[in-house]
Order: structure tokens, then C-alpha cells, then sequence
């Protein structure tokens, strides 16, 4: 892809000052600078929850916590992690990076994009002030399975049902910006199938989100009837089904899944070409690819319901339907693997990231074939196992995405090039206890450890203080990560156009200045 | 630089190796347990298949990736070659990915079928899930009981050293016999629950108004240790699976000895009883049934458990107070006892909490019966 850029300053443009900058602006930089640093801080606040359940789990026994609060923090943990980590952080990349990559000045609906992150924070706010409350926050699971998320429930459930809520509009009309941008202001010559993957990555992902965000407040609202206006939805006394709520939990549940890995297909892609000089393999197929995992995610929801005693052939038709999905996902990894191939290939801290991500998130890819498995499932259900699964391709996967697209892309953003001492360091102490604290799931979820124990049997006692350890060294290790961040903001060697040798032709992006004007492109370039 | 990435390398590579030689090893501290059932011995089988599988492939696609890492490393000189796509490359790879699956998917069709069956058992065995406790009711004899975590809250707390089935003993397992088919009805009474046997391969959830199917049929005699795995509240980790499968006399004699129980039972709700009766057996059975939420000193945790200790209800309102214990209380953690014990029961523990932490002295003491608990069913059956 070549490129013509004319680029010319408009001085009265620039950002206000202060606090109203942050609080009105409608530019898409500012706007993604929001949402990653909420998604930073999220990260520290879920992480810190995730110190007291390894801290309470590092010895068999109750320690530290009872068990009333360890199952608020696995909850929140979760909620935070999934909600308020990695979506925001697709977020914040995306309003970065799809202006600059399809040639746009700004995103199409800049005061909706305001209202959307400014949602967050109400959202999240609300959810952790419960953790003050009297009775405690939420403490169902991030899947709050009914009945004990209604009948049974703290009060404060209420909280965290307006909560959802609010989160849902925020990620649906995030949605709604990004495929309007898409769809409008691709600079002339940008067919469909020229877009870069990242692009693509998010298209798909928006669909998924506009698709199924509904379906979420549906259930919570169901919750809500059942447990504020006397509906018995969920209730088996009344004459509900409290297995409806997980069909219609995990029809939304699956798709969410996707909606936290594809972005990082698409970031990963533009990584392994820029480090291997060579473009992305089988782009077409790529496309291809995720939008099939993207369909066959709707008809997969129930491979969590394994056990709530399904009839046999619905058992095999969600084990099929499972298995399916692991073709398209296993073609996007020969692809990156054929990239790599005959490349001419640097190391710099991104890749690092990226390689990283294709091997361990083929890990977890393994473990979920291992999960589709219907009669072997009966035995992986609900134990370390499935743990460790979602972590493999949540950690190292979607989050080692948004790290590797951190030290990819702030360069661009700051103008500043980060420390690639540190950023290498970062990478080895990352990649080493990550897999400390998550390799080892496999084992005690296979030898029968159940998962949300806030206490466990003797047998599983010297795998559970390995996995504390690792995790207490995940977790530190990422401090150094936010010094590295705020380091490279402060200062560090100019970052040139192009940052990356040769990525000038691999996108609109590079063709801008480091940092790059309010403005993206207030000329449309023309791609050829 | 390039000794780091020898290192990484080599990690990567030799991770499925040493995934697979501890996973080889005798002791299940790593690896599924092979179990004792047919069933279980194939649901293991399909999984070390598919796990094998798994690391094959694995093994290829990463050896390929390193070794071009290593290979086309620029530092070396690598220039990139000129091709971004093969049609029929992608072609054959989704081919060979297909076939793969569909080789995975013939033998686990198999063991599903042959795990899925629910055909009556020759022994039917009702198993309700409650917070935070199994029921188990043999459902030809009509007798049941309760299976309670007999861990003690000492030992949890680390004031006493962990006994060797720590969290994994009850005070009374369920009893199976060897060669037969056994089939339980799983179902909830509160909240979700999952009754899972690893040794038999059986995880079903327990859930409040359906009933669940899974069967077994174990040929040798033994005890077999299991959990609960949905989580259903504070005490999740605390409601283990025991199961004790032994000869059919053995069962059979068991099984006799507790019809001849439920029998005495029966009688006792006739006699009378006098308060020191019912408070001995009022305080055994509170410290099996009620402590883990109202405490051993009565107080409950507040606002979730209420404390007994100088309630109006425990002083001055007896009838309120059987009446609790025997429809519970709507939309909390507080079961309908009455549902699950006997009028000596209910009763004994009635008088108990009327008269402990000097709730006598300050309220009314009245005391319970049987013969009362027995006059408010007749009033509700009417
Ligand atoms: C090859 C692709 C995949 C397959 C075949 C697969 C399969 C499965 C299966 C069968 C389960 C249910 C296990 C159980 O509860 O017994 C599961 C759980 C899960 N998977 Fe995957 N998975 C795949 C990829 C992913 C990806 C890409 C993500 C997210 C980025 C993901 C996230 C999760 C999560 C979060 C859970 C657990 C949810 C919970 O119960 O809390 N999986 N997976
Ligand atoms: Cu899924």
C-alpha cells in the first residue's frame, strides 16, 4: 500500500486546557488516551483482587479472607478484568488507531464517543462502591448463575445489575462509532478487502457487540423482575428455569469471548509483518477466518452447559459445532507461523509480545479442544482446568495483544521511543511467570481441584503455593510496565514517521508524524 | 541477546515434554484420575487421545515457528522473501485441520454414548444438593439422610494440624453397592449445585426443580472422594462427595439397619420427652446443622445470618419460631428444615435455641415437643 499524505497544521486546533480537556473532548487520541488509562487502572484494581485470592490460596486453610469475601473478589475480579481491562482497552485502541488506518480525520461520532467512556467510570464506580457496602458486593461469579445471583443474592445486586447496564451502553454505542467510521470515512481506494487487519478486527468485533450487549441487559433484567417485582424467570418455585438463565447468559457469554481475543488477531497481524518485513499471509484468509469464528460463536454457547443435562444430541451438536471453531482459529495461527517463515525477523519488545501470543494462546487453543470434548468435559467442568483455558488465551492472549500494541504503537502516539532494555525485561519477567501461574492450573484442575475454592484438599497444596508465587511476580512485574509507560510519555530518542523499519508501506499510520497531529488526516489520502 | 533465545527456545520446546512425562506419572496429583468404572476408564482414554493429539501438533506448528525465528532472524542477514499468499496451502491446511478434528470426534462420540444412558438403575439414589450439604434418599426403601463436611472448623482455621483427608471427609457417606447399577436423580434444593466423583466420572448439576440423571456401576469396593462444583454460596468448598461403594451383603445390611433407624425415629416422635432430652439431643444436632451459619455461640454473622441469641422470636414466639424451621425463610440461606428431619428433630433443636445462651432466663423457655411439631403439620395439612 502506498500512499500520497498532504498534511497541513490548523494552530487554532489544538486540545483545551486542564480538566475540560479530558472532560469534553470529542477527539478521538484524547478519547483513546481515556480509555487505556482506565483500562490501566482497572488493571491494578482487578490485579490487586487477584493478590488476595492467590495471598488466601497460597496455603490450604482460610488465612487471610473468609470465604464470603474471597468469592466477592474472584467475582470482581473477574467482572473487572473482562469489562474494565481488556474491552476498554480494545476501545482506547481502536479510537487511536482506526482513524489513522483508514485515513480518517477523527471518528464519525465524536460526542457519542465522549458519552461512551464517560459511561465507564459511573459503571465501575458503582460496581466497586459495593464492595463498602454492609452486605458486601457481589459475590455469585463473573457468570452470577441464578439462582444465587437473585433469590439468594446480597441486595447489592441491584447495584450491580444498573451497572451492567450502563457498561452495555457504553460498549453498544462504541460500537455503533466504530462500524459508522468504518463504513464512512475510509480514505478513497480503501476497498473492504483493503483494510488493515486491526480494522477488520474491530468491524467484526462491533457486530458481535452490537449483537449480543442486548442480550446481556435482557438477562440482568430478567434478574432484576425476579428479584425486585416478583417475576419468576430464573425461579423453580415459582415456575421458572433457572438453566434458561444460562442459555441466555452464554449466548451473549461466547461471543464476549470473541470480542476479547479478535482484537488482539488483528493487532498480532500488523505485528509479526512489520518484524518480519514480509506482509501478513493469506490476508484474505485471515478475514475469512475471523469472521467465521465470529459466526460460529453464536452456535456455540452451550459446551458450558455440559453438564446441566442436556439430551444427547444436543451434547454432540454443541461439541461439533465447538470443535468447528478450532479450523478458523487454527488457520489464522499457520498464517501468522508462514508470515514468520522466510521474514527477516527483529526482535524488538512488540514482537517479543506477539510470538509469545501465538505460542501460548495455541496453548489455550489446545485445552479448549480439550474442553470440547463433551464425555471429557464431564471431568474438566468447573475445575482449575477450565482456569487455566481461559487464562491462556485471556492473559497471554488477549492482554499480551494490548501490551504488544502498547509498545508497538506508543512511539506513534508519544513521539517518544520506550526503553527496549526495559521493554525486554518487562518481556522475559512477563512471559516467565505468567507461565508459572497459569501452567500449573492444568495439573491441579486435572487432579480434581475445583474452581472458586476459597480453601482446597492437602494434595493440591505445593502446586496452588507455585502458582501464588508466580502470580505475586505477574503481578509486580507489571509496575515496571506502567514506569516504562510513563517514562516513554516523559521522554525518550525521537520516534521518526515511520518508527518501524520499513512499516511506512504497511499503513496509513506510519505515513503520519510521531506524535501525530490533533487532527489525524485532515486531507484524505489516497490509497492505491 | 542470543543466549535469552537459546533459553526461550528450548522452554518452549520442552514444555510439552514435561506436560506429558508428569502427566504420565502414577499418582493423580497431575493428571485425571483413571477412575474405576468402564466409563471412566474410557473418558480418561479419550482424554490422553485427544491430549496426544494436541502435543503432535503442537510439537510441528512450534517447531516450525522457532525454528524460522531462528532461521530468518535478521542479525543473520535474512532477507524476506517476496510471497504473501497459496491458495492451495490454505486449502490443504484447513483440510488436514478438518480431518484431524473428525478424527478426534469419532472415538468421543463414542464414550459419550456410552457415558449417557438413562436407563433405570437397580438401585435408584436421590441425591439434593442444599447450602451448604448433600441429602442422599435410596428411593426403593425410603430412607435418607444427610452427608455433613466432618472437617473441623479448628483444623480450617489452622488451630489444630490438617488431617490427611482434610475437606474431603463427611460424617456419613453415601453407601453403594459393587456390581450394580446404581442411578442418581440429582437435584438442587436452594441454589445450583454439582455433585462430581472423579473415580466414577460423574459431574452432574444439582438444580432446583429439574432432575438430573447420571449412573455407575462400580466393581470394587472403596472409598471415593469427590466435590461439589458449582459455586452455591459461602460454603462451596465445604460440602465434599463421599461415596463408600461396598459388597452387596454389606449394602444390603446397611441398608436394613437404616430402615430399622428410621423406624426408631418413628416411635421417639410418640414418647415424651423431657427437656433435658431434648436438649442434649437439640444441642448435637444445632452443632451439625445450624452452627455453620449461626455460629456455636448463636450470634450468626450479621446481616446475612441473624443471631439467635435475644431475638424476639427465639424468647418470646414459639409458634413463629416452628414455623421457621419448618417452611424456612423465603430468599435467604434459611432451608425448611421440617422438610428433611424428624418432628424429634425439629423439636429438640427448637427447645435448644429456646433455652441456650441464657435465651431461657430472659424469654419465655417454652418448650417444644415432637408431639407440637407433629400438631402444626396435622394444622397445615388442613
Ligand atoms: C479453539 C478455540 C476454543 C475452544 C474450542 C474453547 C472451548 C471452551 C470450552 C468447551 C469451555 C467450557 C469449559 C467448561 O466450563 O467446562 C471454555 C471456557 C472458556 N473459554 Fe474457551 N475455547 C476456545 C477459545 C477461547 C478464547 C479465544 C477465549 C477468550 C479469549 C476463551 C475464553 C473462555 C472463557 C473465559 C471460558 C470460561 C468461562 C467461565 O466458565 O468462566 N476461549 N472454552
Ligand atoms: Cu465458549
Amino acid at each position: 500500500m502506498s500512499t500520497v499524505v498532504e498534511s497541513h497544521d490548523h494552530g487554532h486546533h489544538g486540545p483545551a486546557k486542564g480538566l475540560s480537556r479530558w472532560l469534553f473532548t470529542t477527539n478521538h487520541k484524547d478519547i483513546g488516551t481515556l480509555y487505556l488509562w482506565f483500562s490501566f487502572i482497572m488493571l491494578f484494581i482487578g490485579g490487586a483482587m487477584a493478590m488476595v485470592i492467590r495471598a488466601e490460596l497460597f496455603q490450604p486453610g482460610l488465612q487471610i479472607v473468609q470465604p464470603e469475601f474471597f468469592n466477592q473478589m474472584t467475582t470482581n475480579h473477574g467482572l473487572i478484568m473482562v469489562f474494565g481491562v481488556i474491552m476498554p482497552a480494545f476501545v482506547g485502541l481502536a479510537n487511536w488507531m482506526l482513524p489513522m488506518q483508514i485515513g480518517a480525520p477523527d471518528m464519525a461520532l465524536p460526542r457519542l464517543n465522549n458519552l461512551s467512556f464517560w459511561l465507564l467510570p459511573m459503571a465501575f464506580g458503582i460496581l466497586i462502591s459495593t464492595l463498602f457496602m454492609p452486605e458486601g458486593g457481589p459475590n455469585f461469579g463473573w457468570t452470577f448463575y441464578a439462582p444465587l445471583s437473585t433469590t439468594y443474592a446480597p441486595s447489592t445486586v441491584n447495584f450491580f445489575i444498573f451497572s451492567v447496564h450502563i457498561m452495555g451502553v457504553s460498549s453498544i454505542l462504541g460500537s455503533i462509532n466504530i462500524i459508522t467510521t468504518i463504513f464512512n470515512m475510509r480514505a478513497p481506494g480503501m476497498t473492504l478487502m483493503k483494510m488493515p487487519l486491526f480494522v477488520w478486527s474491530w468491524l467484526i468485533t462491533a457486530y458481535l457487540l452490537i449483537a449480543v450487549m442486548p442480550v446481556l441487559a435482557g438477562v440482568v433484567t430478567m434478574m432484576l423482575m425476579d428479584i425486585n417485582f416478583g417475576t419468576s424467570f430464573f425461579n423453580a418455585a415459582g415456575g421458572g428455569d433457572p438453566v434458561l438463565f444460562q442459555h441466555v447468559f452464554w449466548f451473549f457469554g461466547h461471543p464476549e469471548v470473541y470480542i476479547m481475543i479478535l482484537p488482539a488477531f488483528g493487532i498480532v497481524s500488523h505485528i509479526i509483518e512489520t518484524f518480519s518485513r514480509k506482509p501478513i499471509f493469506g490476508y484474505s484468509s485471515m478475514v475469512y477466518a475471523m469472521a467465521s469464528i465470529a459466526i460460529l460463536s453464536f452456535v456455540v454457547w452451550a459446551h458450558h452447559m455440559f453438564t446441566v443435562g442436556m439430551p444427547l444430541a444436543g451434547e454432540l451438536f454443541f461439541m461439533y459445532s465447538t470443535m468447528l471453531i478450532a479450523i478458523p482459529t487454527g488457520v489464522k495461527v499457520f498464517n501468522w507461523v508462514a508470515t514468520m517463515f522466510r521474514g527477516s525477523i527483529t526482535f524488538e519488545t512488540p514482537m517479543l509480545f506477539s510470538i509469545a501470543f501465538v505460542a501460548l494462546f495455541t496453548i489455550g487453543g489446545f485445552s479448549g479442544l480439550m474442553l470440547a470434548i463433551v464425555p471429557a468435559d464431564f471431568q474438566y467442568h468447573d475445575t482449575y482446568f477450565v482456569v487455566a483455558h481461559f487464562h491462556y488465551v485471556l492473559v497471554p492472549g488477549a492482554l499480551f495483544g494490548i501490551i504488544a500494541a502498547a509498545y508497538y504503537w506508543l512511539p506513534k502516539w508519544t513521539g517518544n521511543m520506550y526503553d527496549e532494555t526495559l521493554g525486554k525485561l518487562h518481556f522475559w519477567l512477563t512471559f516467565i511467570s505468567v507461565n508459572v501461574t497459569f501452567f500449573p492450573m492444568h495439573f491441579v484442575g486435572l487432579a480434581g481441584m475445583p474452581r472458586r475454592y476459597p480453601d482446597y484438599a492437602l494434595q493440591f497444596a505445593d502446586f496452588n503455593a507455585l502458582i501464588s508465587v508466580g502470580a505475586f511476580m505477574f503481578g509486580l512485574t507489571q509496575l515496571l510496565f506502567l514506569f516504562i509507560v510513563i517514562k516513554t510519555i516523559r521522554s525518550g530518542k525521537q520516534a521518526k514517521p515511520e518508527v518501524w523499519e520499513g512499516a511506512g508501506d504497511l499503513g496509513l499510520e506510519w505515513t503520519l508524524t510521531s506524535p501525530p497531529p490533533y487532527h489525524s488526516f485532515t486531507v484524505q489520502p489516497q490509497v492505491k | 541477546m542470543a543466549y535469552i533465545r537459546k533459553v526461550f527456545t528450548g522452554f518452549i520446546l520442552v514444555l510439552p515434554l514435561i506436560f506429558s512425562s508428569l502427566i504420565y506419572s502414577e499418582s493423580s496429583d497431575y493428571n485425571m484420575p483413571i477412575g474405576v468404572t468402564d466409563v471412566s476408564e474410557s473418558i480418561f482414554g479419550l482424554h490422553m487421545l485427544i491430549f496426544w493429539i494436541c502435543v503432535v501438533i503442537g510439537v510441528i506448528v512450534f517447531s516450525i515457528m522457532f525454528w524460522s525465528l531462528w532461521k530468518y532472524r535478521k542479525s543473520k542477514g535474512a532477507v524476506a522473501a517476496d510471497f504473501d499468499d497459496n491458495f492451495w496451502l490454505e486449502i490443504g491446511w484447513t483440510v488436514a485441520a478438518t480431518l484431524v478434528l473428525v478424527w478426534m470426534a469419532v472415538p468421543s462420540t463414542q464414550v459419550m454414548v456410552e457415558a449417557y444412558d438413562d436407563a433405570e438403575g437397580e438401585i435408584n439414589i436421590l441425591i439434593t444438593g442444599h447450602q451448604w450439604k448433600w441429602h442422599y434418599e435410596y428411593l426403593e426403601d425410603e430412607v435418607g439422610f444427610f452427608s455433613n463436611l466432618s472437617t473441623s472448623q479448628e483444623q480450617i482455621d489452622g488451630e489444630v494440624p490438617k488431617g490427611e483427608f482434610y475437606l474431603r471427609e463427611v460424617d456419613e457417606p453415601l453407601v453403594i453397592p459393587t456390581n450394580t447399577r446404581v442411578r442418581f436423580l440429582i437435584t438442587g434444593n436452594d441454589v445450583i449445585h454439582s455433585w462430581w466423583v472423579p473415580d466414577f466420572a460423574v459431574k452432574q448439576d444439582a438444580i432446583p426443580g429439574f432432575i438430573n440423571t447420571a449412573w455407575t456401576n462400580v466393581p470394587e469396593p472403596g472409598i471415593f472422594r469427590g466435590a461439589c462444583t458449582e459455586l452455591c454460596g459461602i460454603k462451596h468448598a465445604f460440602m465434599p462427595v463421599v461415596v463408600r461403594a461396598v459388597e452387596r451383603e454389606e449394602f444390603d445390611a446397611f441398608i436394613a439397619e437404616k430402615v430399622a433407624l428410621a423406624e426408631e425415629e418413628r416411635m421417639l416422635t410418640s414418647k415424651v420427652w423431657t427437656k433435658d432430652e431434648l436438649m442434649a439431643r437439640g444441642e448435637s444436632f444445632y452443632a451439625t446443622n445450624c452452627a455453620a451459619c449461626h455460629q456455636a455461640n448463636g450470634q450468626g454473622i450479621p446481616p446475612v445470618f441473624p443471631s439467635l441469641v435475644g431475638s424476639q422470636i427465639t424468647m418470646f414466639d414459639s409458634n413463629k419460631h416452628i414455623e421457621i424451621l419448618m417452611e424456612g425463610v423465603q430468599g435467604s440461606a434459611m432451608a425448611a428444615f421440617g422438610e428433611s428431619y424428624s418432628e424429634v428433630d425439629i423439636a429438640s433443636v427448637i427447645t435448644y435455641t429456646r433455652q441456650a445462651w441464657s435465651n431461657g432466663e430472659k424469654g419465655d423457655g417454652v418448650i417444644v415437643t415432637p408431639q407440637d411439631i407433629v400438631a402444626y403439620k396435622n394444622r397445615i395439612d388442613l
